[in-house]
């Protein structure tokens, strides 16, 4: 049994999706040019999600991906829900009461985001109008809390957003909802959990809050073309000394050599961070008082009912991020967000390799620029000949996530595709996908460096 | 003004100490330039205000000021000649394949000419001539169209051969070289300069100069400009011209009332290289290399090459924060193939070291013709953009023309091709001049044939039978944005495609357009004609009768249901447009105009007619479709489907009546074609069109009923000698000039427009006069076609030019339609042309340097043709068979 390529691409390339920014305007230039995104399935169904969206009432473009894991319920919760709040945590103070007003009036609302999604990106329309009234209050509350004075802090903002949406989805799970379906739904994105590694763009500044152990990396080029990784998160997981610290910080000493067992949290989870997850978070109590109201689905789940062992203390994890801040310069060519799926599999120095002599491939992002050099007619054209005809033939792929996912499945040992493991990896059945690779999703983010360039001249 | 006069003066004196490309100063310059404060106030009003500092805007204000106007204020955003017009590669040529262009690029070069001598600046002046390049032989047709035109101009041109170009030009590789077109006069200047040295002699004569202004809009009130904000305050005007380059679509969109300038900016690629071993002579001439999409000029030693590829990259221009055009990306893989190109037409360049690739905007228009005039929307405010990248070529000439219009009230040449009220708004939407101008752009470069037809921007204006058309074979051409039929390809029958049928000779669509014509002849056919324009003028009282009796120049106060030709004429007595206008009561009145006509004539009648709330006005292009019922059998079709008599006696000609046809009522039914040819014209409300037409089909069938099209009515009607405007006709002609005195009421009992320049005409005579030409000796199925623009010859001499032609299917034989003058031989000055002059001559038309013999006729064979056609009908029934 032997996939052709056709059928290896067809495969790769059923998910991608790209956006290029609408052309420069001279009115709003983005510093991104645009990105291109893609998903490779393990399990099924896939527990990845990813999202990208450009803020309509304030700057920026938002861009996350997010690693399910005991379902896939919460990943598409946060993945459909994290934007707006953290849209709703950044608008100016005067814009949440025009927005207020005109939900008040039956009004048509101003859109908050615009978003750029693959067909397969479905939002959940039975939810909706739960979600919308968990996110009004919490405008609501913020326009209580802050009358007048406006917070543009953006760290401030992804910080309140992420706590906040992991305390809806937790507190939705409490009240239930009179619609069964909806009820064991809510239940669902709170029983399950997910990672979140989402990007705030904004001119050059680069806003990364991550929680859990997926991963955004910067694709720098030096000056002498070469390229590296410059890390912007931290992983949520037994191998980060901080975080093991940081959980043991919280909890009593008694509890210290239960905490951390086989590298995962009470011996159970992976990421040390994340959305949902209830059963790390809420008391003992108020598990069983919630699943034995719920309904007879919850009750027959063995995992739902199952108390984490050594559970004294909660809570035991948080859906708080780590934001870090990165000023953009001339040389960040790209960013490139995925979920743990693929850094198991590549190295983040083979990953600014590749996707950077992608980029430059194909899309020439890397101009040929004749400066101070001498550069004679006949040698400029031999130059751009071999360009042409280097696209034409190496490059099948038009999607730089799509080409990282062929090389983080096909790569052998000398670091290039081998079709032969390529088409192995893919054919593999469902039930032993799982074992040989995890869920992959990739976001990379393309930045423009004449106007980042240009930014920095004006400063 | 003053000090604005020193400061341009010390400007170009340091420049003239630094002889190099304005480019690698512009940095210095901006930076010294910033903390310098405004040097004079603005002033409260003027009388014009120019936008745009740029060749366009620099050009008018000279002119302007030459013409006597001088209180006149040019606003520039950045600095003077920074835009567009500082990147342009400053070739001044007249290799153009539009007459007017022609002329304003000759304009143009005259005046660059002594520009320098008459300002004191330097402006680069060198003429070096041109040579247009053909690889192919469709190639060389083209240019020796051209050829002919700049000949009979006096612009000296000649078509030489490959060995001749390599005598002109040592570095071109001619191995795949037909023949080339060399244009000695063409020039070179620095087009910076050229744009200062006018703003010099324009602020001498007392135009105000301001820079790092900038227009934020135009106020308009009761259709009238009245002023303009800017960034430093308000000016208030009463003339305004925008002349913002690639800005001036957003400038028009800015104020209340948007003006629509269709223009749309591209990336345009040149490069420039560092001197040659042996540095090239600066008079060496320029080459243009159409089939390599190419041109190369000289430029200090070495050369500057730019081209116009076929995958153009469109610019955004929304937010005019650009005030000078720095740094656009240099791409070279987009250049890349024009460099290969490149180096094909100049191997010995290979080792020539690049200094640089630039990246300018450029401005490209729906239809590769520039844009200037006043907006049909508010008075005194006045365009001149676009430029399709012939800026500096057209700039002299449009700026002249311009400001002629202004300060005459009309320009000193038919400007109509270029005129901003051929377009309306309907081709101003962004999306609609993105994809239009990605396909303009290169097609600057392509071969223009005889009637090729956009292929973007399509299937925006249709009729409500276009699907069924479609179905059946149509095949399509647009005017306005409205989609026509050129012809029906029968079942089973294919074309060429696009790229094939592109012929200077017999194409491919002959026979089948033969057949069309054929059936209107003989049986009757039916043509969708719903894209003219279409007013109702009605009033409570006389006010519609009386102002039309003043604006039109024969007599509408006809009887209930008549219908009149009649001019629209101006105060000389040409038409602004041809019309037939049908009575429908006392007070009310159905206008039909050509396509084209929407913007302009709307524009003119609402400048003329009173403001009345009594007169009403109306636009009802959209609200019928037209469908023309053409052919001897037209009559029987008709009066089976309204059981109505049609025949003369009972529906006359000219004729204009409501009835139903079929299940529907109110039809309009008038008895005219548009082709001279019996039959009849019906307006249709839209919902009725699908049953109307399927009714006519059906009925038709047992008449032997077919669809036709366009390329069928011009046949017809050009040879019956019917001109029609826009094509023939146009503000610079009078109906004494072609032969429609029947179509002036010059005794109507009052005064109407125009009339005095007819009358004074009648007794004069007129200077030109509208001939129809018969090619004799030209074999269609050999010879290259006549197209329009082709010069005519009486006696051996060039007496005018044709501005339409068509192959007659009844004579069978070419009819081309034109203008005879009569120069005097030995002044040149233009004296009366008569009936005897034109009778009296030998002629000859030109097509592409060859002259074919032509018998000249001042009216249409109408007797001829019956007489001629009973004679045909028992051949024709015998061919039936077949």
């Amino acid at each position: 049994f032997y996939l052709t390529p056709p059928q290896v691409n067809s495969i790769l390339k059923a998910n991608e999706y790209s956006f290029k920014v609408p052309e420069f305007d001279g009115k709003n230039v983005s510093s991104v040019l645009g990105f291109d995104s893609n998903q490779l399935p393990a399990n099924a169904p896939i527990e990845d999600r990813r999202s990208a969206a450009t803020c309509l009432q304030t700057r920026g473009m938002l861009l996350g991906v997010f690693d399910g894991h005991a379902g896939c319920a919460c990943a598409q919760a946060v993945s459909e829900r994290l934007f707006y709040y953290i849209a709703v945590s950044l608008l100016p103070h005067e814009t949440l009461l025009e927005i207020e007003n005109a939900v008040e009036s039956g009004r048509a609302l101003l859109p908050i985001l615009q978003w750029h999604k693959h067909p397969n990106d479905y939002f959940s329309k039975e939810a909706s109008k739960l979600y919308f009234n968990s996110l009004r209050t919490y405008w609501q509350e913020l326009i209580d809390l802050n009358s007048g004075e406006t917070t543009t802090d953006v760290r401030e903002a992804l910080i309140n957003a992420f706590k906040r949406l992991d305390n809806d989805i937790s507190l939705e799970a409490q009240v239930g909802d009179p619609n069964s379906f909806l009820n064991y739904l809510v239940l669902r994105v709170a029983f399950s959990g997910a990672t979140a590694c989402v990007a705030h763009v904004d001119g050059v500044d680069l806003h990364i809050a991550n929680t859990g152990d997926s991963r955004a990396m910067l694709g720098v080029q030096e000056e002498d073309g070469s390229w590296s990784a410059v890390t912007l998160s931290y992983d949520h997981n037994a191998q980060n000394e901080h975080e093991v610290e940081r959980v043991k910080m919280e909890h009593p000493k008694s509890e210290e050599k239960s905490l951390v067992k086989q590298d995962r949290l009470l011996g159970l989870l992976m990421p040390f961070r994340a959305f949902g997850d209830v059963k790390f978070k809420w008391s003992i109590e108020l598990q069983k008082r919630v699943i034995e109201a719920g309904p007879d689905q919850l009750n027959d789940n063995e995992y739902t009912k199952f108390i984490p062992p050594n559970y004294h203390t909660p809570p035991y994890l948080t859906a708080e991020p780590e934001v870090i801040h990165h000023k953009l310069r001339p040389q960040d060519k790209f960013l490139v967000l995925a979920t743990d799926g693929l850094w198991e599999t590549m190295h983040r120095q083979d990953v600014a390799r590749i996707v950077g002599e992608y980029l430059t491939g194909v899309h020439h992002q890397q101009p040929i620029a004749v400066g101070g050099y001498k550069v004679t007619l006949g040698q400029m054209h031999g130059l751009l000949t071999e360009r042409r005809a280097r696209i034409s033939s190496v490059f099948e792929d038009q999607n730089a996530a799509t080409h990282l996912i062929r090389h983080a499945v096909g790569n052998n040992e000398f670091g290039t595709v081998d079709h032969e493991r390529l088409s192995k990896m893919l054919s593999l059945p469902e039930e032993l996908a799982r074992m040989y690779r995890d869920d992959i999703t990739i976001i990379v983010v393309q930045f423009n460096s004449h106007v980042i360039g240009a930014y920095q001249n004006e400063e | 003004a003053a000090g604005m006069f020193l400061r341009l003066l010390s400007d170009i004196q340091w420049r003239a100490a630094h002889p190099k490309w304005r480019r690698m100063t512009s940095s210095q310059r901006s930076t010294s330039t910033t903390a310098e404060p405004h040097p004079v106030s603005l002033p409260a009003q003027a009388q014009v205000v120019i936008c745009g500092g740029g060749i366009m805007g620099t050009s008018v204000a000279y002119h302007l000021s030459k013409m006597g106007w001088n209180d006149i204020v040019l606003l520039e955003q950045g600095r003077l000649a920074a835009g567009t017009t500082r990147f342009c590669a400053g070739i001044v040529s007249t290799a153009r394949p539009v007459s007017i262009e022609r002329k304003m690029a000759h304009y143009s070069n005259k005046l660059y000419q002594q520009l320098e001598q008459e300002t004191g600046v330097q402006t680069g002046y060198m003429k070096t001539g041109s040579i247009s390049l053909a690889q192919t032989q469709d190639r060389l047709i083209s240019l020796k169209r051209i050829a002919s035109s700049l000949n009979v101009m006096g612009i000296p041109c000649e078509i030489i051969s490959p060995k001749k170009v390599v005598q002109l030009h040592p570095l071109i590789n001619i191995h795949d070289l037909v023949g080339a077109m060399y244009v000695p006069e063409d020039a070179l200047v620095s087009s910076a300069n050229v744009s200062l040295a006018l703003a010099t002699a324009a602020s001498r004569n007392g135009v105000q100069i301001h820079e790092r202004t900038s227009v934020s809009h135009v106020t308009v009130q009761k259709g009238r400009v009245t002023g303009v904000e800017t960034d430093r305050g308000r000016i208030q005007c009463e003339y305004f011209v925008n002349c913002a380059g690639q800005w001036a679509y957003e400038l028009g969109h800015s104020g209340e009332e948007p003006v629509h300038i269709p223009l749309h900016a591209c990336e345009h690629f040149y490069l420039l290289t560092h001197p040659l071993k042996e540095p090239l002579s600066s008079s060496l001439p320029t080459i243009v290399d159409p089939d390599g999409r190419i041109y190369i000029r000289n430029w200090q030693g070495g050369i500057l090459s730019g081209g116009f590829e076929k995958n153009p990259k469109p610019l955004f221009t929304e937010g005019r924060n650009q005030l000078e055009i720095q740094n656009l990306q240099e791409d070279w893989d987009h250049f890349g193939p024009l460099l290969g190109a490149l180096l094909r037409r100049m191997p010995g360049l290979e080792a020539l070291q690049i200094m640089q690739l630039v990246n300018c905007p450029e401005s490209f228009t729906p239809d590769m013709r520039c844009i200037m005039g006043e907006s049909p929307t508010a008075q005194g405010y006045f365009v001149l953009a676009g430029m399709n990248s012939a800026g500096i070529s057209y700039g002299g000439g449009a700026g002249k023309y311009l400001a002629e219009w202004m300060v005459n009230g009309y320009p000193s040449e038919n400007v109509w091709p270029l005129d901003l009220k051929r377009f309306g708004t309907l081709q101003s939407s962004r999306t609609f001049l993105r994809h239009r101008v990605m396909e303009v752009m290169p097609l600057m470069c392509d071969l223009k044939v005889p009637r090729w037809d956009f292929q973007t921007g399509r299937q925006l204006r249709t009729s409500p039978l276009y699907d069924r058309l479609d179905a059946q074979g149509a095949r399509w051409m647009e005017k306005h944005g409205f989609e026509r039929v050129k012809y029906f390809v029968p079942p089973g029958k294919d074309l060429l495609d696009l790229d094939h049928s592109k012929t200077f000779y017999k194409p491919d669509w002959f026979d089948i357009v033969g057949s069309e014509v054929k059936c209107c002849k003989e049986a009757v056919s039916v043509i969708d004609m719903s894209s003219f324009t279409k007013f109702e003028i009605s009033s409570t009282g006389d006010q519609a009768l009386e102002s039309l009796q003043y604006l039109f120049s024969n007599d509408l106060d006809v009887p209930v249901g008549h219908v009149v030709h009649t001019g629209m004429l101006n105060e000389k007595g040409g038409y602004e447009n041809d019309c037939s206008i049908a009575r429908l009561s006392k007070r009310s009145f159905f206008m039909i105009s050509p396509t084209d006509q929407q913007v302009h004539c709307w524009a003119w009648l609402k400048k003329r007619l009173p403001d009345d709330s009594n007169l009403v006005m109306e636009d009802v292009t959209w609200k019928y479709t037209a469908l023309n019922l053409i052919g001897p059998r037209a009559v029987d079709v008709l009066s089976e489907l309204s059981y109505a008599p049609m025949t003369a006696e009972h529906f006359p000609s000219l004729f204009c009546k409501e009835m139903s046809v079929g299940y529907a009522n109110g039809i309009r039914v008038m008895s005219i074609t548009h082709t001279g040819e019996p039959g009849f014209v019906l307006y249709i409300p839209i919902e009725y069109a699908l049953h109307v037409y399927n009714e006519v089909m059906n009925m038709g069938q047992k008449y032997g009923i077919r669809n036709a099209g366009y390329y069928a009515l011009r046949s017809l009607r050009i040879e019956k000698f019917f001109a029609f405007w826009g094509q023939d006709l146009d503000a610079f002609t009078t109906p004494m000039e072609c032969g429609r005195e029947f179509q002036v009421k010059l005794e109507k009992g009052m005064q109407f427009l125009g009339q005095e320049a007819l009358l004074e005409q009648k007794q004069n005579g007129v200077y030109k006069r509208f001939t129809m030409f018969i090619l004799e000796d030209h074999d269609t199925d050999m010879d290259l076609w006549p197209w329009w623009g082709e010069p005519i010859f009486r006696n051996g001499r060039y007496v005018g030019k044709t501005t339409s032609s068509a192959y007659s299917y009844t004579l069978e034989r070419h009819v081309c339609l034109g203008f005879v003058h009569h120069f005097d031989e030995k002044t040149g000055e233009e004296l009366v042309v008569t009936t005897d002059f034109i009778n009296q001559g030998e002629y000859e038309i030109d097509i592409a340097g060859q002259r074919f013999q032509a018998k000249a006729k001042l009216y249409p064979f109408s007797s001829l043709f019956t007489q001629r056609r009973r004679k045909d009908e028992v051949e024709l029934s015998g061919y039936q068979r077949e």
